[in-house]
């Protein structure tokens, strides 16, 4: 699996830093730090989680 | 409740909600036929951009769509544009689109809500309102060669609109009916920096000033307000709320109470769900909650609602968020702000314009407002999720 996370379409919720916190993380603006793109098979299921409940579409999975 | 694989799922309302449902169906392996029935001509898009970089001309429009097209094909429903359902027949299982009727072995409703319009006020070139990509495309055109903005509405559509407008240049009054500005579910909890926060970036905040006419022939130019005095205006928005998009349903036998009344689990009858901002869930104990016109609220709420039918498992409680950016501050809200519970500062400073609040019920977290303070936003809103008890230890100060 392979993640994008596209800085210019977040908008700061913090949804994907509140269920894969080991995955994102948000700058002092809130907007989203992508931590690795290559994710373990164990945060797999918490990095698709994020991508779903991203409200502004901005994380990408590439399976 | 499960889906069986030859089943069909017919989904009325092509926007997050709508689209959500749809791709997470398929996401959990749902292969039979998905009708998604959109009444506008584009595909699905997001609304928080459009009274946001849409309207400031930061992003095009077409930004605003959810998926590209390539992507939007792979998930094989049958999308019918410009398509309108007209009524719905819960014993037969139909839903009369156009001349057509639907059959569903599974019915999603995510409809949502239209503008609502001013009582007794006629539409006149210049007056706009801001639901649909098409309503922020030509409002767009028409603040580009405004000077003066009249935003009708203190809610948080008429002050992102009235932020949007100061960006672009122009001159802005802001018109509230009642006496201070509200943020969704937090009421008029921020009406005081809220407030500030417009004046400090030019907005001329009016409040307890009711709209009684509108001035102007072939063209608007100004309002009258009850007082009789008249605030002029090159354009004129008015930002007064949504009205659930329900009069299809009207003799379907669905309970309809400011929106499609469900259960804890978006289930409104048997075989037919309602997400998004249409729908009004119940809550684990029964009580009808309000509904969360929030973005967040219809992507989390279309998840649940085909997680169950996927799987036939239901999802937890999903819990109001939505966000805002006025004049470059961030706004976040998370949970549920009941009674008149006051808010208590938990970290930052509301002098220094950053601050994270939260309310409680008893001593128990409810509810987490940041303001400018993402990340201090997010510890808060882990303090809601667990019902924490607020203790001197939880306050960051």
């Amino acid at each position: 699996m392979h993640i994008t996370a596209d800085r210019d379409l977040c908008a700061a919720a913090g949804q994907c830093a509140s269920v894969a916190g080991d995955l994102f993380d948000q700058d002092d603006d809130g907007v989203v730090v992508l931590l690795t793109a290559e994710p373990s098979e164990a945060e797999e299921p918490a990095a698709r989680r994020a991508a779903r409940l991203c409200p502004a579409q901005a994380i990408r999975i590439i399976e | 409740m499960a889906l069986a694989s030859g089943d069909s799922v017919v989904i009325v309302g092509a926007g997050v909600a709508g689209l959500t449902a749809a791709r997470a169906l398929r996401e959990e392996g749902f292969t039979g036929p998905i009708s998604l029935i959109g009444d506008e001509v584009h595909p699905p898009y997001l609304r928080p951009p459009l009274s946001k970089q849409v309207l400031t001309g930061e992003w095009t429009a077409d930004r605003a769509h959810l998926l590209d097209p390539v992507e939007f094909d792979g998930l094989g429903l049958e999308w019918r544009p410009g398509a309108r359902a007209h009524s719905l027949d819960i014993a037969n299982h139909t839903v009369a689109v156009g001349g057509t009727l639907l059959r569903y072995d599974s019915l999603i409703i995510a409809t949502g809500v239209a503008a609502r319009q001013l009582d007794g006020v006629p539409a006149l070139p210049g007056v706009h309102t801001l639901r649909t990509i098409d309503d922020a495309v030509a409002l767009r055109a028409d603040l580009g060669t405004a000077r003066r903005l009249v935003v009708v509405g203190n809610g948080v559509l008429g002050s992102e609109v009235a932020s949007a407008a100061r960006k672009l240049g122009l001159e802005v009054v802001l018109l509230g009916r009642t006496a201070a500005l509200r943020l969704g579910q937090l009421g008029d909890r921020l009406a005081v920096p809220l407030e500030q926060l417009h004046r400090e970036n030019g907005v001329e905040v009016r409040l307890k000033a009711s709209v009684a006419g509108l001035v102007g022939t072939g063209r608007v130019e100004g309002v009258t307000l009850a007082d009789r005095s008249v605030v002029g205006a090159d354009v004129v928005v008015v930002a007064v709320g949504g009205v659930p998009s329900t009069g299809w349903l009207a003799g379907s036998g669905l309970e309809l109470s400011d929106g499609v009344l469900c259960n804890a689990v978006g289930c409104a009858a048997p075989d037919v769900y309602a997400v998004g901002d249409v729908a009004r869930w119940r809550s684990e104990a029964g009580s009808a909650l309000p509904r969360a016109e929030h973005n967040l609220n219809a992507i989390e709420q279309s998840l649940a609602v085909a997680h169950l039918l996927a799987r036939g498992e239901p999802s937890p409680a999903v819990v109001p968020f939505f966000w805002s950016e006025l004049h470059g501050t961030r706004i976040q809200v998370y949970g549920r702000f009941g009674g008149e519970s006051p808010l208590e500062v938990v970290a930052g400073d509301p002098a220094e314009r950053r601050f994270v609040a939260v309310t409680c019920e008893g001593r128990r977290v409810t509810g987490a407002v940041g303001w400018n303070m993402p990340r201090d936003f997010r510890d808060a809103r882990v303090l809601v999720d667990q019902s924490a008890e607020l203790t001197r230890e939880k306050v960051l100060l």
